[in-house]
């Protein structure tokens, strides 16, 4: 019971923990703006937070019962394909330059500063969801 | 958490670029300094910056590894009344080019405040995080 409430929780929590990684690469990207041969990385967010969150679980909703696998080793897989230790890492890329540059940076300040911005705003966007969700179950909870 | 680290990583990429920030201050106050009477004047300085892993995959900041000097020769201006004119009467100049340094220093004021700027929307975004479900 108490699992099924925490389920609901538990899609932007990933969100908010892929958010603020992605707001950790963008900030050594910036960081590293002038440094020579330094290349630019990312992640593409939505296949990262598909794969972080098991599309199946999505499918099957929150009514379904869900027995989790018993695992000995940080390392087995759960039923969705994540190690049952710890939260599979997003898979990184690199930026390719919009401009070369002669030192072989490849980051671009323009690209890095509006995908900083977004990534603020829906890092707050998830901390505000997941806010309001509290205050739905804390409603329901003190029944008033 | 991994937002943690963006501190980290803008701090050092900040002091790294107040580094560069010093480098180029000490090479426009030199720009007219003349050789000294050991014939050997002041040379341009520039900082290296290179990648520095910091914990965790993706997070990197910067470091300053060198600080090379510039070895090509200074200017020479033929002035025999100078008191530190050399035999044929030249004096030797420092070999900063103003001009590169003043570009260095608006790159580097730039890369200091968008670093800031990354660390002040960081703080408070763990502001906000630190506040999670207490707004009701």
């Amino acid at each position: 019971m108490l699992n099924r409430i925490t389920d609901s929780l538990n899609f932007n929590t990933e969100a908010l923990r892929l958010r603020s990684e992605r707001q950790r690469l963008i900030a050594s990207n910036i960081a590293n703006a002038d440094t020579p041969g330094y290349v630019a990385r990312d992640f593409d967010f939505a296949s990262a937070l598909s794969q972080a969150t098991g599309r199946q679980s999505q499918a099957q909703g929150l009514a379904a019962p869900r027995l989790a696998m018993a695992a000995s080793s940080p390392a087995h897989l759960t039923r969705n394909g994540r190690p049952a230790g710890g939260t599979l890492e997003p898979e990184l890329n690199y930026a390719t330059a919009a401009q070369t540059n002669l030192d072989q940076n490849t980051v671009d300040m323009d690209r890095e500063r509006a995908n900083f911005a977004d990534n603020t705003v829906r890092y707050e966007a998830s901390l505000r969801f997941i806010n309001s969700q509290l205050r739905t179950l804390n409603t329901a909870i003190t029944g008033q | 958490m991994s937002m943690f680290n963006i501190f980290n990583i803008s701090g050092s990429a900040v002091s790294a670029q107040s580094q560069r920030l010093n480098v180029v201050a000490s090479n426009l106050a030199n720009a007219d300094t003349v050789a000294g009477p050991d014939g050997q004047s002041y040379k341009a300085r520039q900082v290296v910056f290179t990648a520095q892993a910091m914990g965790g995959t993706g997070a990197t900041g910067v470091a300053v590894t060198q600080v090379v000097e510039d070895n090509t020769p200074g200017r020479r201006v033929y002035d025999p009344k100078h008191p530190q004119a050399d035999g044929e009467g030249y004096i030797t100049y420092s070999n900063v080019n103003s001009v590169e340094e003043m570009v260095n220093m608006i790159s580097a004021s730039r890369s200091y405040q968008n670093n800031v700027e990354v660390m002040n929307t960081t703080k408070s975004l763990l502001m906000k995080t630190l506040q999670m479900g207490q707004g009701n």
